[in-house]
């Protein structure tokens, strides 16, 4: 599902951000990556769905070279998988709906069943009630569930979280983990970035430990 | 098919509520291009209606021979038509001459006054070359044929007139070219700072799996928008400035016993004065998104 060899990633005028990391994860799979700030958890996270490419080695995933893909061929990649932005990336000129909608809307399917899977996944998330809200007038929390609405709308079979419970409390993170590992026990493979060490014991999977950029441990 | 049709609506509809949300700056906008417009658009309406009044005279080179009551005809007509300088010849007798002056505009009053018909017969001379040093000559020489009162090149203020109008149009030619110019660059202006001021969600559009043609349609919507809207507004001040000229305009026809007045472009014409605007809107939009939509 997803596969990474001997990738390296070096900015411009920059050190190496990550080196040399192989891992592959299977579908359904669930991974944390975990490591200091500045180990290189989010450009990794970053390389999956080509928001930055990797300078040497490959990134493969569901079967295609990420890296080697034209401009034009990104944007159908990235319909094929959820992405949940440590800073949410929500809009806030539209209301929880329209957010959850905007993926949709680049898509063929008809309003009607769109207005259906925004529903759908805002009831999944626990937001069913505030979509006609402002983002503005969510709790962090919230805040963080309606980005996953959004990343899950268009039923993606890879979900990536970078840093999905930074700067939550105790209560709302758990209930972002218990909502995220839903989707996982129904299939979805899930790539979540941390560097909260108690919740990735907590739940004992699959851990891609970073540190300088390289793969301490897969 | 269907799928691209909704798209396209609702990249349409979202250009109206971007362009509608803000309204002042919209209109102001789409007044800058109106008043830039309807500058040439204006001229040119001028110049259409001045060739109006000049194609009504004959832009030939002819000259008109006037002859003296004794001159004889026949002989005349013979020595023209050996003339090689002379490409086609007609013979006007003094009463045709004063029937068509009676139909005139304005003129049958004065024509209903005269006692006695003060017209000469007349030949009308079409000459081969057409030159004004050509012409010139023709009329010194045709002026010593005996039985010739007096010879007149008719067609001197005709072509003056039209060499101005010429002039006028290679005049609003370069004007409109400039004022195109200005356009676009107003447009590619405004939907720059759309885009500035949209970034955030054009970024996360990207990254969500937005292609590049869905985020850049409703700026192509906007810039064509734009430019309709200053299209119309070219049309309506055109009319309204046509609309106070013509008090003028009237009153001065009037004095000459014409009922000329100056009259709106042709649906055709402002139909591409309307179309046009929207070209550049959309050249405007295509420049900007091109440049800050990479």
């Amino acid at each position: 599902m997803i596969s990474f060899s001997a990738v390296s990633k070096r900015y411009p005028g920059g050190q190496d951000a990550l080196a040399g990391v192989s891992f592959s994860l299977g579908a359904g799979e669930l991974a944390f990556v975990t490591g200091p700030s500045g180990a290189g958890k989010s450009t990794l996270l970053k390389l999956i769905p080509a928001i930055e490419r990797p300078t040497a080695g490959s990134v493969v995933v569901n079967g295609q070279n990420v890296g080697a893909l034209r401009r034009g061929a990104l944007p159908y990649l990235r319909r094929n998988l959820g992405l949940v932005f440590q800073d949410h990336k929500l809009l806030y000129d539209r209301s929880v709906f329209d957010n959850v909608m905007l993926p949709l809307s680049f898509g063929a399917l008809a309003p009607r069943d769109a207005a259906r899977r925004v529903r759908a996944a805002l009831a999944k998330v626990g937001l069913l009630a505030r979509e006609r809200a402002n983002p503005i007038q969510l709790s962090g929390g919230e805040q963080q569930r309606l980005a996953i609405a959004r990343a899950v709308v268009n039923r993606p079979a890879v979900l990536v979280a970078d840093e999905p419970t930074a700067n939550l409390d105790a209560e709302s993170a758990a209930r972002i983990v218990d909502i995220l590992l839903s989707f996982n026990q129904v299939g979805v493979t899930l790539v979540v970035a941390t560097h909260d060490e108690a919740l990735v014991a907590r739940h004992g999977r699959r851990v891609l430990q970073l540190a300088a950029g390289r793969l301490a441990s897969a | 098919m269907r799928t691209w049709l909704r798209q396209h609506r609702a990249a349409l509809a979202r250009a109206v509520r971007k362009l509608a949300a803000q309204r002042a700056a919209t209109l102001l906008n789409a007044l800058v291009i109106g008043v830039a417009l309807s500058l040439p658009a204006g001229g040119y309406a001028l110049l259409a209606n001045l060739q109006g009044v000049a194609q009504r005279f004959t832009f030939e080179p002819q000259l008109s021979v006037f002859l003296k009551p004794e001159a004889k005809r026949d002989e005349l007509q013979a020595r023209l038509r050996a003339d090689a300088r002379v490409a086609a010849l007609r013979f006007v007798p003094r009463d045709e001459a004063l029937a068509e002056l009676r139909v005139a505009e304005g003129l049958a009053d004065v024509v209903a006054a005269l006692e006695r018909n003060p017209l000469p017969d007349t030949f009308v001379v079409r000459a081969a070359d057409s030159g004004a040093d050509a012409l010139e000559a023709l009329a010194q020489s045709l002026k010593a044929l005996p039985g010739v009162a007096n010879v007149q090149v008719d067609s001197a203020w005709a072509e003056r007139l039209a060499a101005l109008a010429r002039i006028g149009r290679l005049a609003l030619a370069a004007l409109a070219v400039l004022l195109a110019i200005g356009l676009v660059a107003v447009t590619f202006n405004t939907i720059r700072l759309q885009i500035l001021t949209q970034r955030e969600e054009i970024e996360v559009s990207q990254l969500l799996g937005a292609t590049d043609a869905f985020v850049r349609r409703p700026f192509f919507y906007q810039g064509v928008l734009q430019g309709l809207a200053g299209g119309l507004l070219a049309l309506v001040i055109l009319w309204a400035g046509l609309w106070v000229l013509n008090f003028g305009v009237r009153d001065l026809a009037t004095a000459y016993g014409s009922s000329f007045e100056l009259a709106f472009l042709p649906g055709r014409d402002a139909l591409a004065v309307v179309a046009f605007a929207a070209l550049l809107g959309w050249l405007g939009a295509l420049l900007s998104v091109s440049k800050y939509l990479r």
